[in-house]
């Protein structure tokens, strides 16, 4: 009976203690957020940093480039998150948001770039595709092609459908689902680009231009396959008249299987992709709360580590993870910049 | 007489078609136990099929010579030194001792890779503790990298593919034909914290923070939880506010848990500040979500004391509170402790409310204590689940296996104690 009320007693106190204990402020570790598309660079840096410096190895997590944002924009303070990555620029409206929250210094970091691919088998003929022409084999509607300013429902089946230049069989493409990052990048970038061509979709408003570019057709021509990146490409290698959609690391990967289609005539090389002539392709950022440098121990030596040629650059150990490095001269200003902790004006987006 | 005989003739007749129809009734309670008993068993065999890989380690043993002018390094304990020295360079010579084919600049890149990233620094750190091996010979264990890894241990199914190239392929056949490379037991996955690489990456930084986690719910949701049975069972008076929170209790414990994950980001972060990822706010959110169940599986074992022993303690003239702590709490304490620890085993499989409180991160550093950034077990399994290299689907499985192990203990360990603590009347 003693024992039991003794360790009552005990368990209770326990609780109480953990429950009203005010947690220590400091913090020496690093709190970065932001895009899942970073995130695998991003860690990989971290996990070196730890492993080569003294500090700890700074903590991860991964909300999507909108959710880091918001985060990252909320305040000044060790509660608040130091760094944060994102797969596109960050907006004139989260700089604001930024300002008005008191992160007022913010350093802005390109980091290098991201191709979105779209690949058929070896044996296959290669394809050369406008965005329109992926647009208009992928939407769901799309403008009637017998004229006028009116969206149908996609009546293209076969590729020569499109264009009599294309080859002449079904429409069938594998991409990634909705919750993937790829398939955002890609609707936002080749959907929307291909459907801006046609001006009445362009005059239309935000939203409603929204829901027209970036709806995927649903029967059939677009097959959602999972994440699972080798099932695509051993459909891929089994039946040449399919295509598959993928970030270009995982083309690198696979090359000896599938090729890669030009997009308006532009090949997705490393170069193309980082000068962005290749239209399907993004550059990847993360931001520095300054206010934070110097108060969490780590963060300007993490930021180094990240932009020595070592990692960033052409032979580094991120272009193994799959980034697209940025031209030399441009990672040597961006280089100068971060380690100068040049704050962003707001102008430059 | 004729009419119940023609009575007894109507059950008669219809008695086959009785008994036929009690067997089909059977016959479906078979088969649903069989349908989940099927469900149960693929789960197992698939996840161990996938993941017993996982319990399996790679590793690469070379005599690596610590020449100091192969890696420009001269004195050990000069950090400028240290960090510039080439400590891949005497790895590779050791390699090349057993492939001396390779030979331009190309193959040795490629013989190199056939090591995980963390070989450098393991010489790098080997020198750095003991300055005086500088010059000697060592042989040390390196794990291999994650492709040497899958092509070692799956070259021949079809579901991995294998990302070496041929001639690193023939390079691995050599050394595994010579011993250099070998299998042994994963106790990698048992010492580290996460990684990037497969073949670095371990769980228990995920087991420690689930443990820090629980415990911390622990704290936080037995007391409470008991004390809220006790006083409802015991003292509360009846009226149409105590049944009102009598319904509550009920409805919260069928909140889905992701809102308690919302809650605890909005008051524990938001309103009182607390850090993000640290095992203190993930044991209270979960604190709040296991509450419910333990109020309800406690009042329940409390209602189960018969009142012959309330009335024999009062009998002989125990007060309320001795009645309680000394019958009816000791009486009641199997029940208790059985639904706690079937709320903590829930506890500790639960996920979706740690998403929204930051403990979904990439943590390296195994944690020391409560306010460390720490993940759980089910978030490792499934950032692993969800990673792109191949090593990790094992890896995934194989921490579904320490989950799955943790579950049953503690399940087993409420049987065991309901057994060992439960009286009959």
């Amino acid at each position: 009976m003693i024992k039991l009320k003794a360790a009552l007693t005990t368990v209770a106190l326990a609780g109480s203690i953990a429950a009203v204990s005010t947690p220590a402020m400091a913090r020496d570790t690093i709190n970065i957020v932001g895009s899942s598309t970073v995130y695998p660079f991003a860690t990989v840096v971290a996990e070196r940093f730890g492993r080569n410096t003294d500090f700890p190895t700074p903590k991860l997590e991964s909300t999507g480039s909108g959710g880091g944002l918001k985060l990252f924009c909320e305040g000044v303070g060790t509660q608040h998150p130091d760094i944060t990555n994102a797969s596109r620029r960050m907006k004139p409206g989260e700089f604001e948001n930024c300002q008005s929250n008191g992160v007022e210094k913010i350093t802005e970091v390109r980091i290098g770039a991201d191709g979105i691919v779209i690949a058929n088998s070896k044996d296959a003929e290669k394809l050369d595709l406008t965005l329109e022409q992926v647009f208009l084999a992928l939407a769901k509607e799309v403008p009637n092609p017998d004229g006028g300013d009116e969206l149908v429902a996609n009546p293209y089946m076969k590729w020569s459908d499109i264009d009599s230049s294309l080859p002449d069989y079904e429409i069938s493409v594998m991409g990634p689902p909705p919750t993937s990052g790829t398939r955002d990048a890609f609707v936002e970038i080749a959907m929307q680009g291909g459907c801006k061509q046609y001006d009445f979709i362009k005059k239309m408003d935000k939203s409603d231009m929204k829901s027209v570019c970036h709806a995927m057709r649903e029967d059939g021509p677009f097959i959602e396959a999972g994440e699972n990146d080798n099932l695509i490409v051993q459909r891929l290698a089994q039946d040449p008249e399919t295509l598959g959609i993928f970030g270009y690391s995982f083309l690198m990967e696979n090359s000896g299987q599938i090729q890669a289609t030009s997009i308006n005539g532009v090949e997705p090389t490393p170069e193309a992709i980082s000068s962005e002539e290749y239209p399907v392709a993004r550059s990847l950022w993360f931001y520095i709360k300054n206010a934070h440098v110097g108060v969490v121990p780590g963060i300007e030596e993490y930021v180094a580590e990240f932009t020595s040629e070592g990692a960033w650059g052409d032979n580094g150990y991120l272009v193994d993870v799959g980034l697209i490095p940025l031209p030399r001269d441009q990672r040597m200003k961006i280089a100068k910049r971060v380690k100068d902790l040049e704050p962003m004006t707001g102008k430059e987006l | 007489m004729s009419n119940q005989s023609s009575q007894a003739e109507i059950v008669r007749n219809s008695l086959n078609r009785r008994y036929r129809k009690e067997r089909r009734f059977r016959l479906y309670g078979m088969l649903a136990i069989f349908i989940a008993l099927a469900a149960l068993a693929t789960l197992f065999v698939d996840i161990i099929y996938k993941g017993h890989s996982g319990f399996v380690k790679t590793t690469i043993t070379l005599d690596v010579p610590l020449d100091p002018e192969m890696m420009y390094l001269d004195d050990p304990t000069d950090a400028d030194q240290l960090s510039m020295a080439d400590f891949v360079a005497p790895i590779i010579a050791a390699l090349q001792e057993h492939i001396p084919e390779a030979e331009t600049a190309g193959q040795k890149r490629e013989l190199g890779r056939l090591l995980g990233s963390y070989a450098a620094s393991e010489v790098r750190d080997l020198l750095e503790n003991n300055p005086d091996l500088l010059g000697t010979t060592q042989t040390i264990e390196f794990l291999a990298h994650d492709r040497v890894s899958t092509y070692v241990k799956h070259a021949d199914n079809p579901r991995y593919s294998i990302k070496l190239s041929e001639q690193q392929q023939r390079w691995v056949d050599q050394l595994l034909e010579k011993g250099v490379i070998d299998t042994s037991f994963n106790d990698v996955l048992f010492s580290r914290g996460d990684s990037r690489e497969p073949a670095n990456a371990g769980i228990l930084g995920a087991i420690v923070g689930s443990l820090l986690t629980m415990l911390v719910t622990l704290a936080i949701a037995f007391p409470v939880g008991i004390a809220a049975a006790v006083y409802l069972e015991e003292f509360a008076p009846q009226n149409k506010f105590t049944d009102f929170i009598e319904v509550n209790i009920n409805n919260l414990a069928a909140v889905p848990s992701i809102i308690f994950g919302l809650l605890g980001l909005a008051v524990f972060i938001g309103l009182f500040g607390m850090p993000r990822s640290v095992p203190v706010v993930g044991g209270m959110v979960l604190a709040l979500m296991t509450l419910p169940t333990i109020i309800i599986s406690s009042r329940a074992a409390i209602k189960s004391v018969p009142p012959s022993i309330r009335e024999a303690a009062e009998g002989v003239g125990a007060s309320k509170m001795q009645v309680v702590l000394h019958h009816v709490i000791p009486l009641a304490m199997p029940g208790m402790l059985t639904g706690s620890i079937i709320g903590m085993a829930q506890a500790l499989g639960e996920t979706a409310p740690l998403l929204l409180i930051g403990m979904v991160a990439f943590i390296v550093d195994v944690p020391g204590g409560f306010f460390d950034s720490a993940t759980v077990l089910p978030v490792q399994i499934y950032l692993w689940a969800s990673a792109s290299e191949q090593g990790f689907v094992e890896l995934a499985s194989a921490g579904i296996m320490v989950l799955l192990t943790f579950m049953i203990s503690m399940n087993a360990l409420a049987i065991w104690l309901r057994k060992r603590l439960e009286r009959r009347w």
